[in-house]
């Protein structure tokens, strides 16, 4: 399954992307997709333990499946207000 | 009033007395209003402006999730945020929430709860930007 995973602030400038398409397994997780864009975007790979991942505009857990279709994006972290 | 028009983005300069009309309520005895500003100064750096970018879409659901978490444990519904985005200047304001309600003690409770809130769960970033540099806030902590 072929995703794409939008980005923003700190992490779209590192990655120089504003999303990137990564592809993971039928029966992928959250997770799997986290690592697929580590893998994918080198210059993500020392903060995306700080990442919070979204699945359809929800903050997501690790072990969430993802679907073809589904709108992913990972997070740096907040800083509004 | 509906939602959407209640929790909003926007590139404008903020207008606090606009948000405050969005929940006066003649039931209401109490309005308090949080506006937050761009500081000159952070961690003893020279700020020249900051920048605001957001998830837009999901940015709005979590404020007007925010207005939901204040109904459930407050019972109070006239809750407004809106958001400024793209370059602020110092002194300007970044952030405008207004809470009214019957008795001010409540109302004072879910403001300062919205504000740590929006802290925590919508997606908005801001870069600090100096004379000779910039830094996404959060990055670093």
């Amino acid at each position: 399954v072929r995703v794409s995973v939008r980005l923003f602030a700190a992490f779209r400038e590192r990655a120089g992307a504003s999303s990137i398409e990564v592809d993971v397994g039928p029966s992928a997780t959250v997770a799997d997709v986290v690592a697929a864009v580590a893998e994918r975007a080198p210059a993500l790979r020392d903060v995306i333990a700080a990442a919070r991942p979204v699945v359809n505009r929800e903050f997501a857990a690790p072990g969430q499946p993802v679907a073809a279709g589904d709108e992913l994006a990972l997070l740096p972290p907040v800083s509004g207000g | 009033v509906s939602e959407t028009t209640r929790f909003w983005l926007t590139e404008e300069e903020l207008d606090p007395r606009a948000v405050e009309r969005l929940v006066e309520d003649p039931g209401c005895g109490a309005v308090v209003i949080f506006v937050g500003n761009v500081r000159r100064d952070n961690e003893g750096r020279d700020v020249d402006y900051l920048e605001y970018e957001a998830y837009p879409g999901m940015a709005e659901a979590k404020m007007a999730e925010i207005g939901e978490e204040i109904r459930q444990r407050w019972a109070l519904d006239r809750v407004a945020i809106v958001h400024r985005l793209g370059r602020c200047q110092v002194g300007e304001a970044s952030i405008v929430i207004a809470v009214a309600s019957p008795h001010r003690k409540a109302a004072f409770e879910a403001c300062h709860y919205a504000i740590d809130r929006v802290k925590e769960i919508v997606p908005i970033w801001k870069r600090e930007v100096w004379k000779d540099g910039a830094v996404w806030i959060g990055m670093h902590a």
